[in-house]
């Protein structure tokens, strides 16, 4: 594929220092460069604002492959380099991008590759559901492992000690108080403010990687929209996207528009459940009522319209399994219409009030400069300047159609991640019309194409939560070989770490809501 | 000052009234009241009047967890009619379990099980919990929530629908007489 002046540039610069081999795979920028260089490359590209954006391995027969993917300006490369499994080693790139540092610690755990100078290389995935020196991703272990009674808990991780007078603990977790996921935090405190925060997650990991090997496209897809239920549409949808690029094929302008819809219609659901539980986080039950109100008829619409209440199995390989009938698309018009009304009430109200005021503004504060150092994605991204959405910077049908407006704020607190997320509900809305008004005649699906052995494909798409990545490589067969699902949620998790600091311990579940991140695309 | 409270006074007037309109409009409430009044009845019965629910996501993909949250959405109001979910399984009658049991969860559902008082019951809701789902069994997932501990209910679909979810807590109701 071409590249853009500042690749071309960035290129020739790297030249002098690194040898990488342009390799041209359909639809997916590939440079593979020397093991030894691998940090050098990030160092060189962290001077030229790439930010990396996701990081996994694979292997294939006796050898890893160790991919990153970096972006910057909306073009997205997938870096690439061999090592050999007599030595599973490499440069940490954890040392210059921190957003690399879970991602790292997640491919040391399931496939035994030591990331060599690496900032923190405690287990991170693993807990005790398999031994040290056992690594699942490695094609000898066997998808069943080899469970011995009652998996004990995880009691001796290593946490981060604080000392003093007047320091205390609190651990939190992993079975909360409220209807959330599961995952533990580690508080210390002094008084009533945060000291520090750390969070230790993989406590729902349930093998989605692994169990993903040898499926058919029809069924990894299934895996793929439950790899965080909250945003079925987004995960499916790169996945598929994934598969199709793999197999080369194209899908219908109507499945695209629909496709469109559907993750639309997602995020707002989701936009509106987050505001209702953040203003209930801080006692506001009014916003909560209201805002649990309009999803329940969002939803319900769903189910009438696409046969499913949050959408899954929606999207399928090569299209959608859904159609809109004229008189659908002139119902959720006219919901769009209603909906309008009724949210410029509701956030009329929100913004007037001053108890919301004191307790969102200037709270869970995130600069602009951690933002960009870990990476952050989606609103919590937005929210603290970092001006970037694939819809718009790196479109896909149906987006490569219509104007998306990327909402921007620079105040970075739980204020401005609401109001991202309000105007995200606008612009959606908007979008779900073009959508509809757009709306050509034909097929729903294609007809599916076995790729070939070894071929791969990269879906990126804007969930409700920002960017997700999505790997699949096919083995013979139209049998998948490695699906590898980068959720929002990973890059986002370490940001909350840094933006409850010196907030009180009882804003801590309000801060957490305001990012919300997903522990199940987190864990896989 | 007065601005806002009535603005959120008339708001929430809108509430009431669009919300008992949608109800009918859409056409399930007289099978939600009607379930609702079954459930009651059986609480009255049999738990003096109220349950205590404690939900345990034991590994699920957060689908099922947004149903659950619907149930207390203005809707259908589970508390209503008794059922109101608490924040400890030490204050629980019924643990509502979801996911399949991800093993490095199944200590931490366990102990959540021991936690809670004699009698209990267990509800497992949702496709993972009743047969492992789309991540069945492996070397991060015990499965079944009746691998990992006794199951007197089990609430099918993925994720159930908030309905799904208030017939299959009557059914448990059924099973303890
Ligand atoms: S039953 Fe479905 S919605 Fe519930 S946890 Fe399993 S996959 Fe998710």
């Amino acid at each position: 594929m071409s590249v853009s002046k500042w690749a071309a540039d960035f290129l020739s610069q790297l030249s002098t220092d690194i040898t990488v081999a342009e390799i041209d795979i359909p639809s997916i920028t590939l440079w593979q460069i020397e093991s030894h260089a691998w940090q050098r490359f990030a160092e060189l590209a962290l001077q030229q604002n790439l930010r990396w954006a996701a990081g996994w391995a694979e292997q294939v027969q006796n050898r890893f492959l160790i991919n990153a993917c970096f972006e910057k300006q909306g073009e997205y490369f997938l870096l690439r380099t061999i090592i050999d499994d007599s030595s599973p080693e490499l440069t940490s790139q954890a040392t210059v991008y921190p957003a690399a540092n879970r991602s790292e610690r997640h491919t040391q755990d399931m496939f035994g590759i030591k990331f060599v100078g690496h900032p923190d290389n405690r287990r991170w995935t693993r807990h005790q559901a398999w031994t040290e020196n056992s690594y699942p991703l490695r094609k000898d272990f066997p998808v069943q492992g080899t469970p011995v009674g009652i998996t004990a808990p995880d009691m001796h991780y290593p946490f981060i000690k604080s000392h003093g007078a007047g320091v205390y603990e609190i651990p939190v977790g992993p079975v909360h108080a409220g209807i959330i996921e599961p995952g533990h935090f580690r508080f210390q405190a002094v008084g009533e403010l945060i000291l520090n925060l750390e969070e230790r997650l993989g406590y729902v990991h349930k093998g989605i990687e692994k169990i993903a090997e040898g499926r058919t496209p029809e069924s990894l897809a299934k895996l793929a929209g439950r790899v965080s239920g909250d945003t079925t549409v987004g995960h499916c949808w790169a996945a598929c996207m994934a598969m199709e690029q793999a197999a080369g094929l194209e899908i219908p302008p109507r499945a695209a528009l629909i496709r469109g819809i559907l993750a639309e219609r997602e995020r707002i659901a989701n936009h509106m459940g987050d505001i209702g539980a953040i203003c209930n986080d801080v006692a506001f039950v009014f916003a909560q009522m209201q805002f649990t109100r309009l999803r329940e008829l969002w939803l319900r619409t769903n189910a009438m319209v696409f046969g499913h209440r949050l959408l899954m199995d929606r999207i399928v390989p090569g299209g959608v399994a859904c159609d809109l009938s004229e008189a659908s698309c002139a119902l959720i018009k006219k919901e769009i219409a209603e909906l309008r009304t009724e949210l410029a009430d509701v956030i009329l109200a929100l913004d007037l009030n001053t108890s919301l005021e004191d307790r969102l503004y200037t709270a869970g504060f995130l600069s602009e400069q951690t933002a960009a150092a870990f990476g952050t994605v989606g609103y919590v991204g937005r929210a603290s300047g970092q001006d970037f959405d694939v819809r718009r910077d790196a479109p896909y049908a149906p987006y490569d159609r219509v104007t998306v407006k990327v909402a921007l704020e620079n105040q970075g607190d739980i204020a401005s991640r609401v109001w991202v997320r309000y105007k995200e509900i606008r612009t959606a809305l908007r979008l779900i019309e073009e959508f509809i008004d757009q709306l050509v005649a034909g097929e729903l699906r294609s007809e599916w194409q076995m790729p070939a052995a070894g071929s791969e494909g990269l879906g990126i798409v804007e969930g409700w939560r920002g960017e997700i990545i999505s790997h699949i490589r096919f083995d013979a067969d139209n049998k998948i070989v490695r699906f590898y699902p980068r959720d929002p949620s990973q890059l986002n998790w370490p940001a909350l770490e840094k933006l409850v600091l010196n907030n009180i311990v009882p804003d801590f579940p309000v801060c957490n809501k305001s990012l919300s991140g997903s522990y199940s695309g987190n864990d896989l | 000052m007065l601005k806002i409270l009535k603005k959120i006074l008339t708001t929430g007037v809108v509430t009431e009234r669009f919300s008992m309109r949608s109800h009918v409009a859409r056409g399930n409430e007289d099978e939600l009241e009607q379930l609702g009044i079954e459930i009651k009845r059986h609480i009255d019965k049999q738990f003096s009047g109220s349950i205590a629910v404690r939900q345990v996501d034991a590994g699920s993909c957060n689908g099922c967890e947004l149903e659950i949250h619907a149930l207390n959405n203005p809707f259908y109001d589970i508390e209503r009619f008794g059922v109101h979910f608490v924040a400890s399984p030490r204050h629980a009658d019924v643990l509502l379990v979801t996911g399949p049991v991800s093993r490095h969860m199944q200590t931490a559902l366990l102990r959540t099980y021991e936690a809670t008082p004699n009698p209990k019951w267990v509800v497992a809701a949702g496709d993972c919990a009743a047969c492992g789902g789309e991540f069945g069994e492996s070397y991060a997932s015990c499965g079944a929530v009746s691998n990992v501990i006794p199951v007197d209910a089990v609430i099918p679909g993925c994720p159930p629908t908030p309905l799904a979810l208030m017939k299959g807590l009557l059914g448990l109701m059924g099973v303890k007489k």
